[in-house]
């Protein structure tokens, strides 16, 4: 029997020649990841419990200043403090200050940190992000992460693989963000819990790698332990130039066992959204079309890189946000702002009467820069939109793709962006 | 730390897909590294349970529905409900990484669809840990829980990773200057 992508990293992580479902593993780890909120309490876990004075290998470590940096209060400028006092002291070599880094999902990928075939694990649930760049990359706890620096090893349950494969070709208008959104609404937020998914399809060939990478970083909002992709054209484009090792990609032989696969016709799916107060409650963009809006909010791991804002840019240029709603524009990293001022953007951004921030998850996860009152409405770019995600618990959220939030910042209310723009460019559609 | 025998203790019923930002909302992230003060705001962000922590008693256990823990990583989740005075959780299901994190930190937790849909709110309740057996005096009832597999299991009794990795380290220590010499 053959195994698929998953197991087979896991496998070699062991040490075995073959892993099974439900297995329990012990696993070399290639990469990890941590930042200014699960750096400190790991760090003070593993030099002050586990008795660790130097971390495993500072070379396949990195750490970035995001959530609550630059620090949005004292206690906020403790924890980044913290981290790079640790960073320093124990000399990992992928440390990225405030200024210089960004939101760390984006950040890993663009610096050609996370690659093919790799095991990598990340102190934050959406490190499942990494897997668009097939390998098997998960999210995991600060004791995780403490294990992690101080042995190169942790733990592993070799999860059931769920393979979703997706015929033809989105639709104009229609994004990765919101084919994740429907699959999440028909399979639910724990309908791949602690599950591999395992994306594949015709559709996937026309899907860039900044819009597969919104597709893995949304594979926890379906409970997953991490989502994966083949390895084509596309990766290796994107990883030219920037891969800082060698890397060995990974198939999934032709008779692996999935546990079950679900497929959909990528052409049916409609632009969409996740209604309060779930990532799961899909609907079409025309059931909701009209809702009134306080909010708007592009940024994240999830759809805020170069080509979300291209995207965006695309429907806000000449435009004005509409009076009563504010736009809060988030690129995701600071290489991603450098880029968008080479092309422009930002000065569309800001003609438009948009409020455009550093690189930081900020608003996503309601730490600053953009947190919802009780009662307000915000449609989001983000990921997640359980009660209180981004602020107040009866503040409500709308999560989609960037096009669809920036042209219901101009007219105030959920909107097609095809009312506001006639066509996406070529090469931004 | 080693675990209790036997926890006894009385219920506080939670629902289904309770997040980690329902338990414990970002904002207090800040004090990732004070469980007492984290333990103030446990549960704050689900509705109507914003005063929840401060009628917990010493204790008492909490009973979730499906996929709780969702979200987030933040392991400050488990540790705030431990911080709040919670001695076990209970749940019709976890989701992995508040599974994890709890088996990590030594901290029990049991999964059982039976008992979390028959508990109620201020049952009073007796687990037998290492049976998996759940008591009900409130409704002379008993449900059984899921047992986890023995590595898991291990790291419970052991009181988490920790004192594994130690022993992971000490071994390296104890290798390395066979190796070299």
């Amino acid at each position: 029997m053959g195994m698929t992508m998953t197991e087979k990293i896991l496998a070699r992580g062991a040490g075995r020649d073959t892993v099974r479902p439900g297995d329990l593993v012990l696993a070399k780890v290639d990469f990890a990841m941590g930042h200014d909120l699960t750096i400190p309490p790991a760090g003070k876990i593993m030099r002050e419990q586990m008795g660790a004075e130097k971390i495993w290998d500072p070379e396949r470590v990195a750490v970035t200043q995001d959530h609550f940096q630059p620090a949005k209060d004292a206690a906020s400028a403790t924890l980044g403090r913290l981290t790079r006092e640790f960073s320093q002291q124990m000399g990992i070599k992928w440390y990225f200050e405030v200024g210089q880094g960004g939101i760390c999902h984006t950040v890993l990928p663009e610096n050609g940190l996370v690659l093919p075939g790799e095991l990598v694990v990340g102190a934050d649930s959406h490190s499942c992000t990494y897997g668009a760049l097939n390998n098997f990359a998960t999210g995991i706890g600060s004791t995780d992460l403490a294990c992690v620096l101080a042995l190169g090893e942790l733990w592993f349950r070799v999860p059931e693989t769920l393979k979703f494969v997706y015929h033809h070709r989105l639709k104009e208008w229609v994004e990765a963000k919101d084919l994740i959104l429907y699959v999440i609404g028909q399979i639910g937020v724990d309908g791949a819990r602690s599950k591999a998914m395992e994306h594949t399809g015709e559709a996937l060939k026309h899907i860039d790698m900044e819009a597969r990478l919104t597709m893995t970083n949304m594979a926890i909002e379906a409970g997953a332990k991490n989502g994966i992709m083949e390895f084509d054209e596309v990766t290796r484009e994107y990883l030219d130039g920037r891969a800082k090792r060698p890397y060995t990609p990974v198939t999934s032989d032709p008779d692996a066992e999935y546990e079950k696969v679900f497929e959909f016709d990528a052409e049916k799916v409609e632009l969409g959204v996740a209604r309060p107060m779930s990532p799961d409650n899909y609907a079409p963009l025309s059931e909701v079309a009209g809702t009134r809006l306080d909010q708007v909010f592009i940024g994240s791991c999830t759809n805020s890189r170069i080509t979300d804002l291209r995207r965006a840019a695309a429907v806000l240029e000449n435009h004005k946000v509409a009076p009563g709603v504010r736009l809060i524009i988030t690129p995701s990293s600071h290489q991603v702002a450098i880029q968008a001022e080479r092309e422009g953007l930002i000065r569309t951004f800001l003609a438009a009467g948009a409020a455009w921030t550093t690189a930081t998850c900020g608003a996503c996860l309601g730490g600053h820069m953009g947190v919802l009152g009780e009662g307000e409405v915000c449609l989001s770019t983000t990921n997640r939109n359980f009660p209180g995600r981004m602020g107040h618990p009866k503040a409500q959220v709308y999560l989609s793709n960037p096009a669809v939030a920036a042209a219901s910042a101009v007219t105030g209310v959920i909107t097609h962006p095809s009312e506001v723009l006639d066509k996406m460019p070529a090469g931004l559609a | 730390m080693t675990l209790p025998k036997t926890i006894r203790g009385r219920a506080w019923k939670f629902g289904d897909n309770i997040d980690t930002d329902q338990i414990i909302p970002a904002k207090y992230a800040i004090y990732s590294l004070d469980e007492k003060e984290l333990g103030k705001h446990a549960m704050e962000g689900v509705p109507g349970r914003e005063t929840w922590a401060s009628q917990v008693g010493q204790g008492d256990i909490l009973v979730g529905g499906s996929n709780f823990g969702c979200g987030s990583s933040r392991e400050i989740a488990p540790v705030a409900i431990r911080g709040a005075g919670i001695s076990l959780v209970i749940a019709d299901s976890f989701a992995r990484i508040f599974f994890r994190n709890a088996i990590n930190m030594g901290y029990p937790i049991l999964q059982s669809p039976e008992a979390s849909e028959a508990i109620e709110e201020g049952d009073e309740l007796e687990v037998d840990l290492e049976q998996g057996i759940i008591r009900n005096f409130s409704k002379s009832n008993e449900y059984h829980s899921e047992a986890f597999p023995p590595f898991m299991t291990e790291l419970l009794r052991m009181g988490g990773l920790v004192p594994w990795v130690r022993k992971q380290l000490e071994e390296r220590r104890r290798q390395k200057p066979a190796a070299s010499g």
